[in-house]
């Protein structure tokens, strides 16, 4: 019976905390908003089941759908997320390369080094990049010094900068993956591939690739569910033109203090990550039973 | 067996080391920057961690985060290696799938979502934000973290000693406490630290759940970092930065040390 305690203690806490929040969330969705405190009507009013439905409706959505500055948020936040993900993983996968067929003795340091920026905090790492990408910041120093351009370049506040930032903050959740499973593959197959004359780049194309597409495809959705929702990121690097989707929640919240809206936003949002999260989730599963 | 650095590997390793710590290492030297303008190099100073000294307002936002931090850490802890155990020692039980889906999607959950949610269960049950509303939502959050890593660990070692204690006449509280802790405890830590940076480290979902009265060093330094780039904004950092580094080192000593020990004595009980 004892087992029941171990169970009950983190279920209830992740139930309590975790699932029950965002049936509050669906509810308000559907709700209407007041200007009141909270500034909502409230959908958990227990004065009558009939009530209760006859409140319900989804005004909220049919909103988010006739406004095209919600549906092109979505589409920009799934496109950068996207194009953001593919460019970590070709920054990463060199590494996690490199990494894998490092000397043995060396990998603790090499992961190491991977995982502390990965500690040190996000928004920390994001400002950094505003003094380097800024018109007088120290990239556009550095390239007008040794006369590589002329004219600053014109990177802060434009989605390049938002790439730039994704890439770079989330680049260990690409690596760590890609090199858990790169390390599996015996550089053997590798060798084997040569000495029946395949050229290295078509071994690698042919054995190395395909078995790492574990990693790969861990490491992206790693990347590319996180992205799709980021906030800091476009609110700091971004310019007015980079639409992303946790940024409008956000101002919706902070600055509309539109709560229903902002509810609808996060249930659709949810809606469009819903089938990475389950795929995540199964990779996960299969992987830690299988051991 | 090649395991040598080739040119390509060593290339790769370099130039992606160079872009992870670039910026870092820039923001840190930038610290020590006598000008206030972040671009133009005036010589070597610490009169901005002087200046940090005498902001009130970041230093009670620090120690708020500390706090929030230390709390939240320690119960996500424990809830964490619970939650690992359940997942890998108690076998199968009615709501094993919902449980383990719970504990995996914070991980991948955008932190807008957890933040309004949670936000709203607050309001919902009429609880007052602040402090405490903010270490209930990172205790969430970050006990699913901690869960992964002492899962791997708990995954890794050998069962059977567990079964040799339990044999022998232990209880299964007694056999977790005097067998599985000791061992897993490096991983134990190490969950720890993490929950504790994690905490220390956000924005979006204590910017939901706090409330009057509870700002968080994030909070603050967002808030001066929309305004744009300053020296005092890159010795706090320096500073976040240096105490993360320093545990984590720490940290990795401790493990390193540990399982050499562990490994000393499995040779010795040979």
């Amino acid at each position: 019976m004892r087992r029941w305690y171990v169970i009950a203690a983190p279920y209830i806490w992740l139930l309590l905390f975790f699932l029950i929040p965002f049936f509050i969330v669906f509810k308000l969705s559907l709700s209407d908003m007041a200007r009141a405190m909270p500034p909502y009507v409230p959908v958990f009013d227990m004065s009558g089941l009939a009530n209760f439905f006859s409140q319900l409706d989804f005004e909220n959505y049919t909103f988010l759908l006739s406004d095209p500055l919600y549906i092109n948020a979505y589409t920009s936040s799934l496109k950068i997320a996207a194009v953001a993900t593919m460019f970590t993983l070709l920054v990463g996968y060199p590494i996690a390369y490199g990494m894998a067929r490092a000397p043995r003795e060396w990998r603790p340091t090499l992961m190491m080094l991977v995982i502390l920026p990965f500690w040190t905090s996000f928004l920390i790492r994001v400002y950094a990049w505003i003094g380097i990408l800024k018109k007088e910041g120290l990239l556009n120093l550095f390239l007008m010094n040794y006369g590589i351009i002329s004219e600053p370049l014109n990177i802060m506040n434009t989605t390049t900068a938002v790439y730039i930032g994704i890439v770079y903050s989330y680049l260990p959740f690409m690596i760590l993956p890609l090199y858990s499973s790169l390390e599996k593959i015996s550089p053997a197959l590798n060798e084997a591939a040569e000495d029946l004359g395949s050229p290295p780049w078509r071994a690698f194309w042919q054995v190395t690739f395909p078995l790492s597409m574990p990693g790969v495809i861990a490491g992206c959705l790693l990347v590319f569910i996180p992205a799709t929702g980021e906030f800091v990121i476009p609110d700091l690097l971004g310019g007015s033109e980079t639409l992303m989707i946790g940024k409008t929640l956000w101002s919706e919240f902070f600055n509309n203090s539109d709560w229903p809206v902002s509810s609808a936003v996060a249930v659709v949002l949810l809606l469009a990550l819903v089938v990475p999260i389950v795929v995540f989730q199964r990779m996960q599963q299969r992987e830690r039973e299988a051991v | 067996m090649q395991t040598r650095f080739s040119w390509f590997n060593v290339t790769s390793i370099v130039l992606g080391f160079a872009f992870l710590y670039i910026p870092i290492l820039l923001l840190v030297i930038y610290s020590f920057n006598e000008s206030r303008l972040v671009t133009v190099w005036g010589g070597w100073s610490t009169k901005w961690y002087g200046s940090l000294l005498n902001n009130e307002q970041l230093l009670t936002a620090g120690w708020v985060t500390l706090r929030v931090a230390f709390i939240s850490a320690t119960f996500a802890t424990i809830l964490g290696t619970l939650a690992a155990i359940v997942l890998t020692r108690l076998g199968a039980f009615r709501g094993r799938t919902l449980f383990s889906g719970l504990v995996f999607a914070p991980l991948v959950m955008p932190e807008v979502i957890t933040g309004l949610s949670l936000l709203l269960l607050f309001v919902a049950i009429g609880m007052d934000r602040g402090f405490w509303t903010i270490t209930i939502a990172h205790i969430t959050f970050s006990m699913c973290f901690a869960a992964v890593v002492v899962q791997s660990r708990l995954l890794d070692f050998d069962k059977s000693v567990e079964e040799a204690a339990m044999d022998l006449g232990a209880t299964p509280v007694n056999s977790f406490f005097q067998v599985t802790l000791p061992i897993i405890a490096p991983a134990v830590i190490s969950a720890w630290l993490l929950a504790f940076t994690l905490s220390l480290d956000d924005l979006v979902i204590a910017s939901f759940t706090t409330g009057p009265g509870a700002t968080t060093l994030p909070m603050k330094i967002y808030s001066q970092v929309r305004l744009g780039v300053t020296p005092e904004i890159n010795a706090v950092s320096t500073i976040m930065i240096a105490f993360v580094t320093v545990g984590v080192l720490a940290a990795s000593y401790i493990t390193k040390r540990s399982t050499m020990k562990a490994a000393a004595d499995a040779r010795k009980a040979q």
